[in-house]
């Protein structure tokens, strides 16, 4: 998908209309239909993924079939209003939040400008009381005495293959990211409620490629970007010999190996893709460093969950693979990569969905004694959590002379930052092993930080320009460092975001790149016995 | 599904023109409708040899190497590979061998 010339865009996104309307509204927002056309709405689920996936135990994703969201007839099952309404009953039953978040909200509007689909679209429907409107007008109609009498009057409006588009549409221009719940005074989780329609979509066979395949991928070969066991291994083993290259430190990585003390789990994207595979590179060289006598898995080798963007059997179902590998193989607890929404699966819904981990150990760390109290019931640790703790114990040499080619700033990824409030840990690691990093203005960063605008599986390029417009806010607050401080390194800790920010600042800010803090780590970090190059650029110096 | 047409010979493809059915339809008219579309004049050794590679790589393990690892087979930086496949190793060189598309978190 070409997008148009980066001035061009940032003037639209200022002074533009609404890009659904093409206008400043003058109708009300249910008398708007939406349009589908060619860059706005993200691939539908290809029938053999959703086939495969609806063949598994535990899941259930109907009416595979081939259909366009540009045509009229999106080829619906003949029932599928019934099965809709029946859905929507069901969940309302199952989960009081959502039953709370149809019935709380109060129209206060603080959420509106807090949205960067909103910032970026201008479309009303961004805002994220709207996007909730979307499936409250219709829980009204059927579920509330109010709305079954007075109708439109009660903001209450019919299910038709109209409000059905309209989910399709704005399900999918949410990235669950909850920068607005924090400003919402009753705390309405807005991520909850695009999970919600996007559950309900599913139920008709409506979602995207770009979800369920990686989603396919990781029961089928154990991660998102399926990775088989040999490729995964043969992977690590060939960033094994470019760290030997680079640093003249030998690693023998081992994997599925039972008995180890720990088990870990990282994005699979760290090792297919750059700039994912320095990170990489940065866990290898701290585990080796510290002697940690820990495994890979080819078979819970993915620590993102696609499933948390799909529905919530398939997350339970993705999640549950971590922890039946940590039994299988004896280890004590789980250690976790630099992945964004797995936290938020790990922090709030294992514990009542797979939890708790009984036949794990409460996580200690082997080099400093240091319980992790705060994973005493999920039995995982965020390798943040980890590394800062062994900084503070002086466990490691860090030379930060090894990254003076970086001036940082810091990136809070929207889910460890606000679904399991990781905001110290990594920035006491930066100021270990960087000099001089800088943060990004206050409303933007900790838990207001701004989305990278592609996140829950909306990575794909045939949605750039979306992409590039709710990315917009977090550019700006980075273009704003990069001009005042000449930052030229934005560190975070998610893969979605090191793969996504690395387009968004291509873009918008094409002098800065991206990393994750433990590629930053890796780089600082002084080994005995090591036979380093000069390496100028880090782990990133090209060596033959 | 869409479907190209070229010399005669129908293909099925993705939204973005990879090849649907991988190997199973993939053959030289194929390569030679791939060089139109991504604006190659004429296919040399160095394009054959990336397309080896990667579908070498792909017999083996199911899914296409990392871009460094093609780099090292076939001795090509990765610059030189965009010169051969102006879309990049992904989406020119995979499109052209018949690999699918990669997904997930990049």
């Amino acid at each position: 998908m070409a997008v148009v010339k980066v001035d061009k865009l940032a003037r639209s996104v200022v002074e533009g209309p609404s890009l659904m309307t093409g206008s400043i509204p003058t109708r009300d927002w249910m008398d708007i239909p939406v349009v589908f056309k060619p860059g706005n709405y993200a691939y539908p689920t290809k029938p053999n993924i959703l086939e495969y996936l609806d063949s598994l135990e535990g899941v259930s994703f109907p009416n595979a079939r081939e259909w366009n969201p540009e045509d009229d007839d999106w080829k619906l099952p003949e029932n599928w209003k019934e099965i809709i309404i029946n859905g929507l009953a069901e969940r309302l039953g199952k989960f009081r939040s959502l039953k709370i978040f149809m019935d709380c909200c109060v129209r206060c509007g603080a959420c509106a400008d807090k949205c960067h689909f909103f910032l970026g679209t201008g479309d009303p429907k961004n805002m994220p009381v709207l996007r909730a409107e979307l499936l409250r007008s219709v829980y009204r109609q059927e579920f509330t005495k109010a709305g079954k009498i007075l109708g439109r009057m009660a903001g209450a409006r019919e299910m038709t293959v109209g409000v059905l588009k309209e989910w399709f549409m704005y399900a999918y221009q949410c990235t669950e990211c909850r920068r607005c719940s924090v400003f919402c005074p009753y705390g309405i989780d807005t991520a909850e409620i695009t999970m919600m329609l996007r559950e309900l979509l599913h139920l008709v066979g409506c979602g995207i490629n770009w979800a369920l395949e990686p989603v396919a991928n990781s029961n089928r070969t154990g991660n998102h970007m399926g990775l088989t066991p040999q490729a995964f291994k043969g992977n690590i083993d060939f960033l094994c010999e470019d760290i030997e290259n680079l640093t003249g430190i030998h690693i023998e990585p081992s994997f599925n190996r039972k008995g180890a003390e720990v088990l870990f789990i990282t994005p699979s994207a760290d090792v297919f893709a750059e700039p994912g595979l320095f990170t990489c590179m940065g866990y290898l060289l701290l585990f080796e460093a510290i002697g940690l006598d820990y495994t890979w898995s080819t078979y819970a080798s993915e620590g993102g969950n696609f499933g948390l963007f799909t529905s919530n059997e398939m997350m339970k179902k993705l999640n549950g693979k971590m922890y039946a590998e940590a039994k299988r193989l004896g280890v004590k607890w789980i250690l976790g990569g630099e992945c964004g929404h797995m936290w938020r699966v790990v922090h709030q819904y294992m514990d009542t969905m797979n939890g708790p981990a009984d036949f794990l150990e409460v996580p200690k760390s082997p080099i400093t004694g240091t319980v992790f109290e705060n994973a005493r019931s999920t039995k995982m640790v965020h390798i943040s959590e980890f590394t800062a703790d062994l900084i503070y114990h002086n466990k490691i040499k860090l030379d930060k002379s090894r990254n003076s080619h970086v001036k940082a700033t810091f990136h809070d990824s929207c889910n460890p930052a606000r679904a399991m409030g990781l905001l110290e840990e990594p920035r006491y690691i930066l100021d270990h092993v960087v000099d001089n990093w800088v943060e990004m203005p206050a409303n933007t960063i900790r838990e207001q930080t701004f989305c990278c605008g592609s996140g829950t599986a909306l990575n794909t390029d045939e949605i750039m320009e979306l992409r590039m417009r709710s990315g917009l806010p977090r550019a700006n607050a980075v273009r704003y460092v990069a001009d005042k401080h000449a930052v030229n390194t934005l560190a975070c800790v998610c893969a979605i975001d090191r793969a996504t920010l690395t387009t968004l600042m291509q873009y918008w800010n094409p002098d800065v790149e991206v990393c994750g803090v433990s590629e930053l780590v890796g780089n600082a970090l002084v080994i005995e016995g090591e036979k380093r190059a000069d390496l100028t650029e880090g782990l990133r110096t090209m060596v033959f | 599904m869409a479907t190209i047409e070229h010399n005669g010979k129908s293909y099925e493809v993705d939204e973005d023109g990879f090849l649907l059915n991988g190997a199973e339809d993939w053959d030289e008219n194929w390569v030679d409708y791939v060089k139109g579309v991504e604006g190659i004049s004429e296919i040399t050794d160095e394009h054959q040899k990336v397309i080896d590679a990667l579908q070498e790589y792909y017999k083996k393990n199911g899914i296409a190497p990392m871009v460094r690892i093609l780099s090292k087979t076939t001795g090509f930086p990765l610059k030189r590979i965009y010169e051969l496949f102006p879309s990049g190793p992904g989406k020119g060189a995979c499109k052209m061998a018949g690999l699918p598309k990669p997904t997930g978190c990049v």
